[in-house]
C-alpha cells in the first residue's frame, strides 16, 4: 500500500489543545514546528500495535497478565510458602517447578498469538516509499491526524480520512470494505465540500472515536459556516479505493482511534456454563483441601500430645527448643496445604484451553460444514465455548438470509390496485411491448423477455400508463444501488490476486452482477441485454449493480427487465433509460436513508423536464400506509386493493415493499434548512435526522407494491425438525410481516399441523390492559391443551407491537410462561432491539442456554445477547459474523454443529473435567492417608519429582486426548437420533452428583492404592520411597485404567497415548532412579524403582491394587449397561452393528418414537373443541391457510398458492404460461 | 483466531504463497478429507454391559485364586520368630537396662534373654531388629541428612548441608555423619548363642555384611577420599554425632565396612516407611545342606542395651526369619488375592444371572423379528 502525504512548509504557529469533541486542523501550517507545538499532537498516531508485548516487555507484562488469574496467585503463594523452613513440605526450589511450567506454557501460547498479531501489524505498517506529484511517500505509521493524504486507486486507506477531494468530477469515491466487514459491494463516498489542501483553513469537528462502522458525525467549520457530514464522507482505514483514480482528504482518526481498529476486537471471552460450574467445583475442592489440612493439623497436635517426653526423632529448633504443639499444628496446616495443593488441579485450566483448541480444530476441519460455493469453512471465533453448543435449549433464528437464501427474486407487483405476476420464464414481452409499442420494437420481438402477462394491456396503458411509468421509475431510482460500468469492473480486476479474491466472494455478497443472474428476476436477462446492446444506437455500457441489500438489487433488475435501466448514480444525479430509449437524468436533492425505525427510505429528485421536486418513498406497508394522503376516495380504494394484494403476497411468503410518490410543491427549501441543521448536529443527530425525514414523508401517493420471493435454504425443514427432536425450542424472530413469516414458518416446518392451536396475539392489542387480559386469557387456556398429553403443544405467533408490550416488566412473567408452553414461537415485525430483549428475557428468566443465529446487521444485538451467537455469512455482509461466536454458511450446518460437534464437545469436556478432578483427588489422597502413619508431619512417600512428573507427563496427555478425541456415538447415529442431544441440555454429562461420585470414587481408589501396599509391607523393613513406588505405580495404573473404562472409542491415537503414558512412566522413573544419587538432597529415591521391579511382590501388589480399585466402577458400569441402559448406550450398540443391521435398528427406533409422538394427534379432535372457545381478541386457528397447509411438499415461494393465482388470472398460472399467448 | 483480526495481507497483493489462509485460487479452504481430521479413524468401541464383562470377571477370578493360594502357602512356609526385649515388664531381664533414658551412658548395660525355637530354621536366617512407635518417617527427621556428605563429598564433609541442623556442627566441628537420622542410629548389640542340650553356649556366626542394598553400599555411600584406608585421617576435623559413643571411622574394624560404608549405618539411614518397622541386622548363613541353620532347641539372645525407647513408648524386638521369593512372612497378600478372586468369581456369577435375565431384553424387544 502506498500513501502520499503532502508536505508544504509554512511558518505560522498557533498551537491549541484539542477540546473535548475532537477538533482537527490542517497540519500543513505547523510542518516545521517541534512535535510539542503541533496542534494535533494529542491524537493517536497512525502506528498500530495490536500486539501486546515487545521483545523486552514480554516477560513482565505477560507475568502481570497471568497473575490476574487467581489460580496462579494461589499456586505461587503455595510455592512461596515452601520457602518458610518450618512449613515447607518439599524442596523450595523444586516446588516452584510446576507453577513455572504452567506459567511458561501459557506464556509460550500468549507469545505465539502475539507474534501472529505482530506479523499482521508489520504487514500493515510497512510500505514502500515512492514519490509522486506534490505528495510525498510516507510510511503508514508516520501519518498523523491533520495530515492530508492522497490515496490512489486500489490502495488501502491508511487511516480514517475525511474525503475532501476526489478525482471523479462528481466528487465520488468508491471503496470496498471487504477488509472491514467482508462486504464486497462498492460503497460510495462523496465529497461534501471540495477543498484544496493547500488553502484548507477550516476546522474539522467530529465525534469521539467509536467503533460504529456505519455511523459518523461531524462538521467542518469555516468562517462561521458549518457543513455537516456523516459516514458518507469518511474513508475508512483498511478499505480499498476502487474505481477512483485518486482521493484525498484530511486524516481525522489515526491508528488505534480508527473505526477499523476499534472494531478489531480480540476473540471474545465468554465463560461457558460448564466452566462456571467447574469453578464451583474448584471451590468444593478448596473446601475439601481445607478439611484435610484441618484434620492434618489437629491430628498432628493430638499426636504430639501422646508423647510424655521428647523422643529421639524429634528435631528441636535451632535454638534447641521444641515448638509448642499448637504452633506446630498451625505449621502443619500450612505444610498440608503445600503437600495437598494438587487437589486443586493446577493444570486444569491449561488443559481445558488445550482441549478447546483441539475441539475447535476438529470443528473447523469438518468437511460437512464446508461450503463449497463460498469456499468457506466453519469459523470458530470464540474459542472457549465449544461445549455450550452441546447444551442449547433455545434457538433464536432470524428468517431472512438465515432460513431463506436471501437471494431475492422479483415475483409479483401491484400497480394502482392491479395485480401482475412476474413469471420466471415469461412468455413474451407483449405487455411492455403493448405499453410502449411505439418504442423499440426489438424489445417486443424478444421472446425471452420476462413479462407481466396482462389481460388487457392496452386498456391499462391508456389509463395508467403514466402511473406505471412512475412505478417503474420509483423501482429504478428509489434505492441506493451503485452502478459500476464494465470499465470500472475491469479496473477492479486488474490485479491478478485481486481477481481471484474477487471471484470467490462474489457469489456470497450482495453484488448482483449480470453474470450471476440465476436467482434474479429474469432468466433471460443476459441474453436480452446482449441483444439490446447490439441493437441500441446509444451503445449503453455494460451495467453492473452493486446493492447493499438483495431486495434493492432485485428491484433494480426488475425495473431493468421492464426497460427502466438505471444507468448511473452519483450523489447529485441519477440517470434512467426509459424503454423508449430516452435517458432521463434526475437531479438528486437528498436521500433519506433507510432506518429500521421508519422502515422506509426516500429519495428527493428534481424532474429534468418539469423541474418538479418529487419524493419517491419505498418501505414496508406498516411504514407507508399510515402516511398516505387520504384526500381522494379513489386513492383510498387503491390503497385498500393494494393492501389486499399485499396480504396475499404475505400469505404466499413474499416480501413486500410499497412504493409511493409525492410531488413537493413548496416549502421544500424550508425543510432543507431544518435538514441541514439536523445533519450538522452532534447531539441527538439520529433523532433529528429521523424527524426531518418523517416530516418530509407525509401525504404520499401510493403507486404500488412489489412482492419479492426469498427461497428457503436447502434442508431447513429437516434441520428444524432435527433440532426439535433434540429438544431444542426453535424461535423465529423476524422483521417481516406476520403473514409472510407464518407462511415461511409453515414451509420450514416450524409450525405444523400437529400443533393444536396457534394463539395469535393480534396487533389489535394496543394498550397494555388489553394485552394483559389477553395474556391471562391465553395462559388460562393453555392447561386445556396440556391435559391432552404433555407433548401436545401450541405455536405462538406474535407481532412486534404486542411483543413490545409483553416485554414490559409486569407482563414478562406471563410471556415467559406462555413461551415455555409453546412448541414454536414466531415473532414478526420485530426490531433488532426487541430480538435481543426476547433472547435476554428468556435466557435470564428461564435460565436456559440460548443460541441466536442470524446473518444481518439487525441480528447483531440478538447474537450478542445469546449465550452462543452464530453468524451466517450470507448476502448481507459480515456484521453478524463479526459479532458471532461461530460462523457458518448455511442454516443446515447448524444441525451437525449442534447435534454432533456440540454433543461431542460437551461430553468430552465434561468427562475430561470430571476425570481431572478425580485424578488429582485420587493421587493426592495417597499422601493424605500416609499422614496417618507419619504423625501428620507432612512427609511424602513419593519423591516430589515423581509427583511433578506424574501430573505433567504421565497423566496429562490421556485426559487431553480424551477431551479432544473421545467419541461416544458416531456422527451418523447422532444425526439420525437427535434426541441423544437432550442429555447435554439437562447437563447429563456434568452434574454435581457426577462430580461427587467421581470424588467418592477417588477416595475409594486412593484408599485401595494406599492400603493394599500398606498391609503388604506393614512391619517389614521397607523404606519410605520403596513403599511409595508401588503406591505410585498402582495409582498410575488405576488412573490410566479408570480412563480406559471411560473412553468410549479407541482409535490408534488413544492406544498410542495410553500405552505411551505407561511406557513413559517406567522409562522416566527408571532413568531418574538410576541417575539421581543425591541430586535432590533430602529425598533419595535412588534405585528404588529398580529394586522394586526386581521383586515379584511389586507386580502382585500393583495388579491386585489396580483390580480392587477399579472393581466397583467396572461392575457398576456393567450393571448400569445391562439393567438401566441409557439411550446413548443403545445408540452405541447400534453404532457397532454392521451397516445393514444398523439401518434396520434406526428405523425401528424412529418408528417407536413416532408412535409415541403421534399418540396426541389421535386426540387432536378434542383439541379442536377447545380451540373454538376463544376470547375474541385472540385467534386460535386450527389451520390458517388450509390450501397451503394440506399440500405437504409445498413451498410457497415456488408455487404461488392456487387461490391467489385463481383470483388473479386462472389461466396464467405459472406452469400454464404458454396459454397466455393464445389469449 | 485469524478471522477476528482483519488481515490486510490477504487483500494487499503481497501474497506470500502458503502463508495466506485463503484467497489463493489454487488452494481452497476445503478441509482435508482424511479420517483423522474428519474424526473417522477406525475405532474399537467397547460397550460395558454384563454380557461383555463376564469373561473378564471369570478370568480374574480364575487367575487370582491360584495366585492367592500360592502366596498364602508360601507365606505360611516362612518361619519367623520374634522376641521383644524392651524390658517394660519388671520380670524381664532387660528391665533394669530399659530404665535409662540417657544416650550418653558410657557404661553399657547388658542383658540376655533365653528363648527356644520349636522348629528348625532351614535356609539362611535373617536377623532383624524391630522398633515400634519410632517415627523414622517424620518429615523433618527424614530430611535431616546430607546425602552428599555420605557420598564422600569432601566439601560436604567439612560443611554439611543446612538440613542437618541442629545436628550439623558440634563445638565448631562438622558432624560426620550429620543430621538427626545418623545421630539416632540404633546402637544395641545383639548376639545369639545356641544352648546345647548339654548346656554349652555356642555363638552363632552372624554376617555383618550383605545386609544393605548393593547400590547403597557401592554407589550411594562412599567414604571421603575414595579408597583411602586411613579413615582416621580422612575424618580428621570432624566430630562424631552427639549420641554416638565412638566416631564413624571406628564403627567396624573391617575397612570395607567402616566409615560411611558401614552397613549398619547404611541400613539405618534408609529411613523406614512406617512407625513400626524392622531392619536387617545380621544374616545367619546356612552352613551345609545337612544341618538346619538354626536347629530346634534353646538359645540365648545377649543384648548390649544402649538404645533408649521409653521416651516415645517404643518397643524393641529381635526377629529371626527365613526368606522366600516373596520376602518375609505376610499372609495378607495371599488372603487378599483369594478373596478378590472369589469376589470376582461371585460377581461373574451374578452378572451371568443378570445377563440372562435382563441382557437379552435390550437386544430383542426393539426388533420384533
Amino acid at each position: 500500500a502506498r500513501t502520499q502525504v503532502r508536505t508544504d512548509p509554512s511558518e505560522t504557529s498557533c498551537p491549541g489543545s484539542p477540546p473535548s469533541p475532537p477538533t482537527v486542523v490542517s497540519n500543513l501550517p505547523y510542518e516545521d514546528q517541534r512535535p510539542r507545538n503541533q496542534p494535533n499532537r494529542r491524537y493517536a498516531g497512525n502506528a498500530v500495535k495490536t500486539n501486546k508485548y515487545t521483545l523486552w516487555s514480554f516477560l513482565p507484562i505477560n507475568l502481570c497478565e497471568q497473575f490476574r488469574r487467581l489460580a496462579n496467585i494461589y499456586f505461587v503463594g503455595i510455592a512461596a510458602l515452601n520457602f518458610i523452613p518450618e512449613v515447607n513440605a518439599f524442596q523450595p526450589q523444586v516446588a516452584l517447578i510446576p507453577i513455572c511450567v504452567i506459567l511458561t506454557l501459557t506464556a509460550i501460547k500468549d507469545a505465539w498469538e502475539d507474534f501472529r498479531r505482530y506479523q499482521s501489524d508489520r504487514d500493515a505498517c510497512l510500505s514502500h516509499p515512492r514519490s509522486q506529484h506534490g505528495f510525498v511517500e510516507r510510511r503508514w505509521k508516520d501519518i498523523q491526524v491533520g495530515d492530508f493524504v492522497q490515496v490512489l486507486a486500489n490502495d488501502i486507506i491508511p487511516a480514517d480520512i475525511l474525503l475532501l477531494h476526489a478525482s471523479d468530477p462528481n466528487g465520488v469515491c468508491h471503496m470496498e470494505t471487504a477488509n472491514l466487514d467482508g462486504e464486497t459491494n462498492l460503497k460510495q463516498r462523496r465529497v461534501k465540500s471540495p477543498f484544496d489542501p493547500l488553502s484548507f483553513n477550516a476546522t474539522v469537528i467530529c465525534e469521539k472515536p467509536n467503533n460504529n462502522l456505519n455511523h459518523f458525525k461531524g462538521f467542518l467549520e469555516k468562517d462561521q459556516i458549518k457543513i455537516g457530514f456523516g459516514i458518507e464522507s469518511l474513508l475508512l482505514r483498511g478499505c480499498t479505493v476502487r474505481n477512483t483514480a485518486a482521493a484525498s482528504g484530511i486524516v481525522v482518526y489515526a491508528g488505534h482511534d480508527t473505526k477499523s481498529m476499534l472494531n478489531n476486537n480480540r476473540p471474545r471471552y465468554k465463560r461457558s456454563r460448564v466452566e462456571s460450574k467447574m469453578n464451583k467445583e474448584v471451590l468444593c475442592c478448596v473446601f475439601l483441601l481445607f478439611c484435610m489440612c484441618l484434620i492434618g493439623a489437629v491430628g498432628h497436635v493430638i499426636w504430639l500430645k501422646t508423647f510424655s517426653s521428647v523422643p529421639i526423632y524429634f528435631i528441636p529448633d535451632s535454638d534447641g527448643n521444641e515448638t509448642p504443639s499448637v504452633v506446630a499444628g498451625v505449621y502443619r496446616f500450612l505444610t498440608m496445604i503445600i503437600l495437598l495443593q494438587v487437589i486443586i488441579p493446577i493444570s486444569l485450566y491449561l488443559s481445558i484451553e488445550l482441549v478447546k483448541m483441539g475441539q475447535v480444530f476438529f470443528i473447523t476441519q469438518d468437511i460437512d460444514l464446508y461450503d463449497k460455493e463460498k469456499d468457506m469453512r466453519m469459523q470458530c471465533r470464540a474459542l472457549n465455548i465449544t461445549e455450550d453448543l452441546g447444551q442449547i435449549q433455545y434457538v433464536f433464528s432470524d428468517k431472512t438470509g438465515t432460513l431463506t437464501e436471501n437471494k431475492m427474486v422479483f415475483r409479483r407487483c401491484t400497480i394502482m390496485g392491479t395485480e401482475y405476476p412476474h413469471t420466471e420464464n415469461g412468455e413474451s414481452g407483449k405487455w411492455v411491448g403493448q405499453l410502449w409499442s411505439h418504442q423499440d420494437t426489438t424489445v417486443g420481438r424478444d421472446n425471452i423477455l420476462p413479462c407481466l402477462p396482462l389481460r388487457c394491456g392496452m386498456h391499462i396503458t391508456v389509463y395508467h400508463g403514466a402511473t406505471h411509468l412512475e412505478f417503474f421509475l420509483a423501482l429504478a431510482i428509489c434505492n441506493t444501488v451503485v452502478v459500476s460500468t464494465e470499465t470500472a469492473q475491469r479496473q477492479r480486476v486488474r490485479d491478478p490476486v485481486q481477481s481471484t479474491l474477487y471471484d470467490i466472494p462474489t457469489s456470497s455478497s450482495s453484488v448482483v452482477s449480470e453474470d450471476e443472474v440465476q436467482g434474479t428476476p429474469c432468466k433471460g436477462h443476459t441474453r436480452r441485454r446482449q441483444t439490446w446492446t447490439a441493437s441500441s444506437l446509444a451503445g449503453p455500457k455494460e451495467v453492473h449493480y452493486e446493492a447493499q441489500s438483495p431486495d434493492e438489487a432485485a428491484l433494480v433488475h426488475a425495473a431493468k427487465a421492464y426497460g427502466f435501466t438505471l444507468l448511473e448514480r452519483t450523489p447529485s444525479h441519477v440517470s434512467v433509460r426509459l424503454p423508449s430509449g430516452t435517458t432521463l437524468t434526475y437531479e438528486v436533492l437528498d436521500v433519506l436513508t433507510f432506518d429500521s425505525v421508519r422502515s422506509r427510505m426516500s429519495i428527493i429528485v428534481r424532474h429534468p423536464h418539469t423541474k418538479e421536486i418529487i419524493l419517491y418513498t419505498k418501505g414496508a406497508d406498516s411504514g407507508i400506509m399510515e402516511r398516505l394522503s387520504q384526500m381522494k376516495s379513489e386513492s383510498r380504494v387503491i390503497a385498500n386493493k393494494t393492501q389486499k394484494h399485499l396480504d396475499m403476497y404475505a400469505n404466499d411468503g413474499l416480501r413486500t415493499l410499497c412504493f409511493t410518490r409525492k410531488v413537493q410543491e413548496f416549502n421544500y427549501y424550508d425543510w432543507l434548512v431544518l435538514r441541514q441543521g439536523a445533519m450538522a448536529a452532534i447531539d441527538r443527530k439520529d433523532e433529528l435526522v429521523r424527524k426531518t425525514a418523517a416530516d418530509m414523508e407525509t401525504n404520499l401517493t401510493l403507486l404500488g407494491a412489489t412482492g419479492i420471493e426469498d427461497r428457503l435454504q436447502e434442508n431447513v425443514p429437516e434441520t428444524i425438525q432435527a433440532l426439535r427432536e433434540a429438544g431444542i425450542q426453535v424461535c423465529v424472530l423476524t422483521g417481516d410481516k406476520l403473514e409472510t413469516a407464518v407462511n415461511i414458518a409453515y414451509s420450514c416446518k416450524l409450525l405444523d399441523h400437529k400443533l393444536v392451536g396457534k394463539p395469535v396475539c393480534k396487533p389489535v392489542c394496543v394498550s397494555q390492559e388489553v394485552c394483559k387480559n389477553m395474556l391471562s386469557g391465553t395462559l388460562a387456556q393453555l392447561p386445556l391443551y396440556d391435559t391432552q398429553e404433555a407433548k401436545v403443544s401450541v405455536g405462538l405467533v406474535i407481532d412486534g407491537r404486542t411483543l413490545g408490550l409483553l416485554l414490559d416488566s409486569d407482563l414478562q412473567e406471563g410471556f415467559v410462561q406462555l413461551c415455555t408452553h409453546c412448541r414454536a414461537i414466531l415473532c414478526c415485525r420485530t426490531t433488532p432491539l426487541q430480538k435481543s430483549r426476547v433472547v435476554t428475557l428468556l435466557r435470564s428468566k428461564l435460565g436456559v442456554m440460548t443460541l441466536a443465529i442470524g446473518d444481518g446487521a439487525n441480528d447483531v444485538n440478538m447474537i450478542q445477547a445469546a449465550d452462543v451467537g452464530v453468524g451466517i455469512s450470507g448476502q448481507e455482509g459480515m456484521q453478524a459474523v463479526m459479532a458471532s461466536d461461530f460462523a457458518i454458511s448455511r442454516f443446515k450446518h447448524l444441525k451437525k454443529l449442534l447435534l454432533v460437534h456440540g454433543h461431542w464437545c460437551y461430553n468430552r469436556l465434561a468427562n475430561m473435567i470430571i476425570y481431572f478432578f478425580y485424578k488429582n483427588v485420587a493421587y493426592v489422597n495417597l499422601l493424605f492417608w500416609y499422614q496417618f502413619f507419619c504423625g501428620f508431619s507432612g512427609t511424602a512417600m513419593i519423591d516430589y519429582w515423581f509427583m511433578i512428573f506424574f501430573n505433567l507427563f504421565f497423566t496429562s496427555a490421556p485426559p487431553i486426548m480424551f477431551g479432544i478425541m473421545d467419541r461416544e456415538v458416531s456422527a451418523a447415529v447422532l444425526l439420525q437420533l437427535p434426541e441423544l442431544y437432550r442429555r447435554g441440555q439437562h447437563e447429563g454429562g456434568y452434574r454435581r452428583s457426577t462430580f461427587w461420585i467421581a470424588i467418592a470414587d477417588a477416595f475409594y481408589q486412593s484408599l485401595v492404592c494406599f492400603f493394599v501396599p500398606y498391609w503388604t509391607y506393614k512391619g517389614s523393613d521397607i523404606d519410605i520411597f520403596t513403599l511409595g513406588t508401588p503406591m505410585n505405580t498402582a495409582s498410575l495404573f488405576t488412573i490410566i485404567f479408570h480412563l480406559a473404562i471411560e473412553i468410549k472409542s479407541w482409535t490408534v491415537v488413544h492406544w498410542v497415548i495410553m500405552v505411551g503414558s505407561v511406557v513413559v512412566y517406567f522409562v522416566v522413573t527408571l532413568a531418574f532412579c538410576a541417575m539421581c544419587v543425591s541430586c535432590n538432597p533430602p529425598s533419595d529415591p535412588y534405585w528404588t524403582m529398580q529394586e522394586q521391579m526386581s521383586d515379584p511382590m511389586f507386580y502382585l501388589v500393583c495388579i491386585l491394587t489396580t483390580v480392587v480399585a477399579l472393581l466397583p466402577r467396572y461392575t457398576l458400569h456393567a450393571l448400569r449397561g445391562t439393567l438401566v441402559p441409557s439411550d446413548h448406550l443403545r445408540a452405541r450398540q447400534i453404532d457397532n452393528m454392521p451397516p445393514h443391521h444398523r439401518d434396520l435398528w434406526l428405523q425401528e427406533w424412529k418408528k417407536l418414537k413416532d408412535l409415541c409422538a403421534s399418540y396426541p394427534s389421535l386426540s387432536s379432535s378434542t383439541a379442536q373443541r377447545y380451540s373454538t372457545a376463544q376470547s375474541p381478541s385472540l385467534t386460535l386457528v386450527q389451520d390458517p391457510s388450509p390450501a397451503l397447509a394440506q399440500s405437504p411438499s409445498l413451498t410457497p415461494v415456488q408455487d404461488p398458492s392456487p387461490s391467489l393465482v385463481q383470483s388473479l388470472n386462472p389461466k396464467l398460472a405459472p406452469n400454464q404460461g404458454l396459454n397466455s399467448a393464445a389469449l | 483466531m485469524m478471522a477476528s483480526s482483519y488481515n490486510i495481507k490477504e487483500e494487499d497483493g503481497h501474497h506470500s504463497g502458503s502463508s495466506g489462509p485463503g484467497g489463493n485460487a489454487v488452494r481452497t479452504k476445503k478441509p482435508d478429507n482424511t479420517a483423522f481430521k474428519q474424526q473417522r479413524l477406525p475405532a474399537w468401541q467397547p460397550i460395558i454391559t454384563a454380557g461383555t464383562v463376564l469373561p473378564a470377571f471369570f478370568i480374574i477370578g480364575l487367575i487370582f485364586i491360584p495366585i492367592g493360594i500360592g502366596l498364602y502357602v508360601t507365606s505360611n512356609n516362612i518361619k519367623e520368630f520374634e522376641i521383644d526385649y524392651t524390658g517394660i515388664d519388671i520380670s524381664s531381664p532387660c528391665f533394669n537396662c530399659s530404665q535409662s533414658y540417657s544416650w550418653n551412658t558410657t557404661t553399657s548395660c547388658t542383658c540376655s534373654i533365653p528363648f527356644s525355637l520349636d522348629q528348625p530354621f532351614e535356609s539362611n536366617v535373617f536377623m532383624y531388629y524391630g522398633l515400634s512407635n519410632f517415627y523414622q518417617n517424620h518429615r523433618r527427621y527424614v530430611k535431616s541428612r546430607d546425602d552428599s556428605q555420605l557420598n564422600g563429598n569432601l566439601d560436604s564433609l567439612k560443611a554439611p548441608s543446612k538440613e542437618c541442623e541442629p545436628y550439623r556442627i558440634n563445638e565448631n566441628m562438622p558432624i560426620a555423619p550429620c543430621g538427626a537420622i545418623a545421630n539416632s542410629m540404633f546402637n544395641d548389640t545383639l548376639d545369639l548363642f545356641y544352648i546345647d542340650p548339654n548346656g554349652t553356649r555356642t555363638p552363632i556366626p552372624l554376617m555383618k555384611t550383605g545386609i544393605a542394598w548393593w547400590t547403597d553400599k557401592h554407589v550411594k555411600f562412599r567414604n571421603p577420599g575414595g579408597s583411602s584406608s586411613n579413615l582416621t585421617a580422612v575424618f580428621y576435623g570432624t566430630t562424631k554425632p552427639l549420641s554416638w559413643p565412638k566416631p564413624v571411622y571406628e564403627l567396624d574394624t573391617d575397612p570395607e565396612n567402616n566409615g560411611f560404608v558401614n552397613e549398619d549405618l547404611i541400613v539405618w539411614m534408609r529411613t523406614a516407611a512406617l512407625p513400626t518397622f524392622r531392619k536387617l541386622y545380621r544374616i545367619i548363613q546356612k552352613k551345609n545342606s545337612l544341618t538346619p541353620t538354626l536347629p530346634r532347641g534353646n538359645y540365648t539372645l545377649d543384648i548390649v542395651y544402649n538404645y533408649p525407647v521409653r521416651s516415645f513408648d517404643g518397643r524393641k524386638r529381635m526377629i529371626l526369619s527365613t526368606i522366600s521369593w516373596m520376602g518375609g512372612k505376610n499372609p495378607f497378600l495371599g488372603i487378599a488375592y483369594i478373596s478378590v478372586g472369589s469376589v470376582c468369581f461371585f460377581l461373574g456369577v451374578v452378572l451371568l444371572f443378570i445377563h440372562h435375565k435382563y441382557g437379552n431384553r435390550n437386544n430383542s424387544s426393539d426388533i420384533p423379528n
